[in-house]
């Protein structure tokens, strides 16, 4: 089987992000970048079927020419080649994210097409559905355990009241969620061998994509600062003080 | 032109999610001169059109493709209603339906989405949180049409509307698309509220252990009839179903009383807790990041500070 999967570049998950005086972005220096969380899972997901059946792992990230370096983590952990999509986070929205990406697919016609289910930075949960729909593809989102046999991948997805579980024809589209696996560790000797695995750079251009955005973000800002950090020292301290100051009992 | 509203229907019922978003399409139209108008969407959805129309006028699509909800063959009726029915924007309370659903939604009608909308400026842009909600992005929708999700804990429910609406069957014709199926659903069972609707929210975090000291906050929330949530890492300890995660990847609430105990209070955990009006935070650990959001902090054992807590919160109420 062969399995297309997403490798976004994003600022470090855990790092405090603050915004610039002027509003036009965040501030950078010092941000340490890392491989989104959520892709993390999903070149597990996809190592770990190809492990198990036969068949080729292939990373695709959209970024500046350092996201080289994160699509060489899911290289490490075992994919065996590499895209990369030359354009820089101003230059893209979710839609236009989708748009590559689907070009990408129909180049490479894998069976099943494995994306985070959202970027740490962006949070906008869009671009594997909107990937699933230019392709007229089926979708599961969400995934927290994917089985595949032949033309079928069966997905059990957490959403709101529960746990469902789809089947779908393939290709499909699977979006990874936290719970899917607990990524590994890429050891040293593949980090060795992965600076040796293929990556191809294309432009949007190549890949005949019209660049407009659908969606543009025009300013940045800090959320509003809660007043917190007040501390009491007993429990009936804190009773009294929900009762008569925050009058919430 | 009108502003869709998708109805998110359960059970046969009008989930109250459903009207957060029409609180926003409302502030939406009054901006732009539109008007408002509810989709209702599935398969035997008479009782919830009937419920819906109490917000505004009605357009139903009830078809048995769209019994269980496969986002390809949704999404396909979706577009299909909002033309119909000539809306240039579509939105929905922000939920794992809509997430799933409204994506493709935008791709079939050449629109731009926004997700997860907490404000409409008052020159017709967006604002939206990203980083965790570290910071708050002011975005413009460049296309003729849109569509959103948006935050519940940011509009309000809305009130019915002065008169009732017209509840009508939409000319879309379903087809399921024959590409994915659902095959079972296993939900979530619990006698406690939805989190999203719940004014305190009770949660707890990594320091309870194990299902064992999990219960230490069942009194808790019984007492205040609260919903009960979790950090990512009690549901990953498979202690609590994935479905009470409070944060940048689970839930968004802001209840009136939110009680955090033993948890550290990560960036993603905070994301999804701190719009709430008062949050008490309890930890053995001083340096908690998670007492520098809430408003009364206590140092102490969450084993020996919860159990005395209720038993002086009954006192402080009978007295
Ligand atoms: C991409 C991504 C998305 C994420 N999304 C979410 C999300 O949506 N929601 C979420 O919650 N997390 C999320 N996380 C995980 C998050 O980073 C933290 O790991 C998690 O929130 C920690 O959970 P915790 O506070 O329960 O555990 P810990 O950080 O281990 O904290 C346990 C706390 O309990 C205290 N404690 C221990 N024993 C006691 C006791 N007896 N009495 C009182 N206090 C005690 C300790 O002092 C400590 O502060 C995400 C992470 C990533 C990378």
């Amino acid at each position: 089987m062969k399995i297309l999967v997403t490798a976004k570049r994003v600022t470090d998950p855990d790092a405090k992000i603050r915004v610039k005086p002027d509003g036009t972005g965040i501030e950078t220096v010092g941000l340490e970048y890392k491989l989104n969380p959520f892709c993390e899972n999903a070149v597990e997901a996809a190592v770990g079927i190809v492990e198990k059946g036969g068949g080729e792992v292939v990373a695709v990230t959209i970024g500046n020419d350092d996201a080289v370096n994160n699509l060489r983590t899911a290289l490490a952990m075992g994919a065996e080649r590499g895209i990369h999509v030359k354009a820089t986070d101003d230059q893209l929205d979710s839609d236009l994210a989708a748009r590559l990406l689907a070009k990408v697919f129909e180049r490479e016609k894998p069976d099943l097409f494995i994306l985070g289910k959202q970027a740490v930075d962006g949070d906008s949960n869009q671009v594997g559905q909107l990937v699933a729909e230019y392709l007229g593809l089926p979708q599961a989102c969400f995934a927290s355990k994917i089985e595949v046999a032949p033309g079928k991948a069966t997905v059990t997805r957490e959403i709101d009241g529960g746990l469902e579980t789809l089947e779908l024809a393939l290709p499909a589209v699977i979006t990874a969620d936290l719970r899917l696996n607990t990524p590994r560790l890429p050891t040293l000797p593949n980090v060795l061998k992965a600076k040796r695995k293929p990556i191809a750079a294309v432009t949007p251009a190549e890949l005949g994509v019209d660049t407009a955005l659908k969606v543009a973000t025009v300013a940045y800002e800090a959320p509003p600062q809660r007043k917190g950090g007040m501390k009491v020292k007993t429990v009936a301290e804190l009773v009294d003080k929900l009762k008569n100051e925050a009058k919430v009992l | 032109m009108s502003i869709l509203v998708i109805a998110e229907v359960s059970g046969g019922k009008l989930r109250k999610a459903t009207l957060n978003a029409v609180t926003f399409a409302r502030q939406l139209a009054a901006a732009r001169g539109d008007t408002v108008a509810i989709g209702v969407l599935g398969a035997g959805v008479g009782g919830a059109a009937a419920e819906a129309a109490a917000f505004g006028p009605v357009h139903v699509v009830d078809a048995p493709a769209l019994a269980t909800c496969t986002a390809g063959t949704w999404a396909g009726a979706v577009a299909d209603l909002a033309g119909a029915v000539g809306a240039n924007a579509v939105a929905a309370t922000s939920s794992t339906f809509s997430r799933d659903l409204l994506p493709r939604v935008a791709a079939r009608l050449g629109a731009g989405m926004v997700s997860e909308v907490v404000a409409v400026t008052p020159d017709g842009r967006f604002k939206r949180p990203m980083w965790a909600g570290n910071v708050v992005a002011t975005v413009e929708v460049k296309t003729p049409k849109a569509v959103f999700t948006v935050r519940s804990t940011e509009f309000a429910l809305a009130d019915p509307a002065g008169a009732p609406g017209a509840v009508a069957a939409a000319a879309v014709t379903v087809a399921d698309d024959g590409k994915a199926k659902v095959v079972s659903f296993a939900p979530t069972v619990s006698a406690r509220p939805d989190l999203g609707e719940a004014k305190v929210v009770v949660s707890g975090g990594r320091g309870l252990k194990d299902k064992e000291g999990w219960k230490v906050l069942d009194p808790l929330a019984d007492l205040f009839g609260a919903a009960v949530g979790a950090t990512r890492a009690v549901v990953d300890a498979g202690i609590v179903p994935n479905d009470l995660q409070v944060g940048q990847t689970g839930k968004v609430v802001a209840p009136n009383l939110y009680f955090a105990v033993a948890l550290s209070g990560a960036i993603q955990h905070i994301a999804g807790m701190k719009a709430s009006k008062v949050i008490v935070a309890i930890n053995k650990d001083e340096e908690a990041p998670i007492f520098s959001v809430a408003d009364y902090g206590l140092v102490g054992d969450a084993f020996k500070v919860v159990p005395e807590m209720i038993e002086e919160i009954k006192r402080a109420r009978a007295g």
